[in-house]
């Protein structure tokens, strides 16, 4: 099947979501990295600056340029997902998202938290960076630059379409990867 | 020699490896595509769809920009080795803003980026010396998600051939879908553990479709790729019959007792580009 969804993703219709089902979102989405997923393992929704329970999570570490005095996308398609294995459980039981993108699958620990939680990990084609970046049609803000620099900081994207992912770990815990 | 327009080229040869791949990995890329389906198929389509664009848009084909290491053949009467490091480092400082690239380089000790792709040991300048009076350079800008799957190993010699292939396939099949396959894997045999590793790199050199000279290290190459391939792990690890689009392997004479292997993987956007050098500091880019 093929979906086009808004986000945020809602655990009802990430419950829709077989393998192998191909998939388009249209909404908001925040980046996060090694650094990032530190930071938040450390803190609660209400002192994090922006609401990851309004958008979804990419892995995402995307070449910006800086441009008429606001940031424009060169490049952006996702990281390897597995070195966020170790905390993406708690960011998934604590932050309330339902929608995972990244490249090269999770374990088994990730897939257990998205059964718990009822949500999906969809797969964006690795290193398709100016096809991802076609589809960013806003970046909204971003978040600790300064410290992280650009490929960990928060940034916070539109997206338009965005996709073919392919939903590679779905909410009954299974995944399409051998191993990860 | 002029440094700005050596400069120049040296930027040149960096943007054409950021944002075009070679034709014989598109061609690689295109066969994969015509024998894969479903969710392997999606995922070579959006590979190639943005290859074209990238090209077109003059821009990074993935945000991933790698760190950059050149291959630096200098021939001994080429005028100008004496400013050339100096004058790759402008260039990735320059590369960095105006094309541009990740910043990807931070300080192992505090993690501070730096903001310009250099530091310490970085871009990587592997140097060569041959005859001659031109200088040829490569240059293979790689992501951290396949320099990550890397892998050394030193076997004890008794487990021959067939020890060096079976630590191949356990090398692929830990990396899975993670290094973005269909992967080119380069393979290095001997000498010692440094040198194992940059053989494995040296090998990611040659174009995808060429073999080894060597007959038997050509039928290696053949087989790993078969057994590669047959794992199943296919593109972006979502299943399918194309893994690898290439193997390629690389040897040096070894100490009786060590048998070192080093793997070093490339993804399937395989950078790389290379440029010439005349001694009165014309260039061209390949």
């Amino acid at each position: 099947m093929e979906y086009h969804v808004s986000l945020p993703l809602s655990s009802e219709i990430a419950k829709k979501l077989q393998l192998n089902d191909v998939l388009y979102v249209t909404g908001k989405i925040f980046t996060a990295r090694d650094s990032a997923h530190m930071k938040m393992r450390g803190m609660k929704p209400k002192d994090l600056p922006f609401d990851p329970s309004a958008m979804g999570l990419y892995h995402c570490g995307p070449l910006m340029k800086k441009q008429d005095g606001g940031w424009v996308v060169v490049s952006a398609g996702p990281t390897t997902s597995s070195r966020m294995e170790e905390f993406e459980d708690i960011l998934l039981d604590r932050f309330g998202f339902h929608l995972i993108i990244g490249k090269g699958g999770m374990g088994e620990r990730t897939g257990r938290s998205l059964k718990k939680t009822g949500s999906v990990y969809a797969a964006f084609p690795g290193g398709a960076g100016v096809l991802a970046a076609e589809k960013i049609t806003h970046v909204s803000q971003v978040y600790w630059l300064e410290e992280l620099g650009m490929p960990e900081a928060v940034w916070i994207l539109e997206v338009t379409e965005f996709g073919p992912m392919v939903v590679a770990m779905d909410s009954s815990g299974r995944s399409l990867y051998r191993q990860s | 020699m002029d440094k700005k327009h050596l400069e120049d080229g040296i930027l040149q040869l960096i943007r054409k490896a950021e944002t075009e791949i070679p034709p014989d990995v598109i061609a690689a890329l295109k066969q994969a595509y015509a024998i894969e389906t479903g969710a392997a198929k999606v995922q070579l389509e959006a590979m190639l769809a943005n290859v074209e664009k990238a090209k077109n848009k003059r821009c990074p084909m993935c945000q991933d920009t790698g760190i950059l290491t050149f291959f630096a053949n200098i021939g001994t009467d080429f005028p100008a080795t004496g400013i050339l490091k100096q004058v790759i480092e402008q260039a990735v400082a320059r590369a960095t803003v105006e094309i541009p690239l990740r910043p990807n380089t931070v300080d192992p000790m505090t993690s501070t980026n730096h903001g310009d792709n250099l530091g310490s040991y970085l871009p990587h300048i592997l140097w060569d010396f041959e005859p001659g009076d031109e200088a040829h350079i490569m240059t293979l800008p790689k992501g951290s998600g396949s320099e990550n799957m890397s892998a050394l190993q030193m076997l004890s010699p008794s487990v021959g051939l067939e020890g060096v292939k079976k630590f191949v396939l356990d090398v692929v099949k830990k990396a899975g879908g993670r290094p973005c396959p269909p992967i080119v894997v380069g393979v290095g045999i001997g000498g010692s553990a440094d040198l194992v590793m940059n053989l494995g790199k040296r090998a990611l050199l040659r174009p995808i479709g060429t073999r080894h000279t060597e007959p038997s290290i050509a039928l290696l190459e053949k087989d790993l790729l078969e057994i590669i391939n047959k794992t199943g792990i296919g593109p972006m690890g979502l299943g399918g019959k194309v893994t690898a689009l290439d193997v390629h392997v690389e040897v040096a004479h070894r100490h009786p007792a060590s048998l070192p292997v080093g793997v070093v993987i490339q993804c399937w956007a395989d950078r790389r580009a290379s440029m010439v050098v005349h001694p009165n500091g014309s260039w061209e880019v390949k």
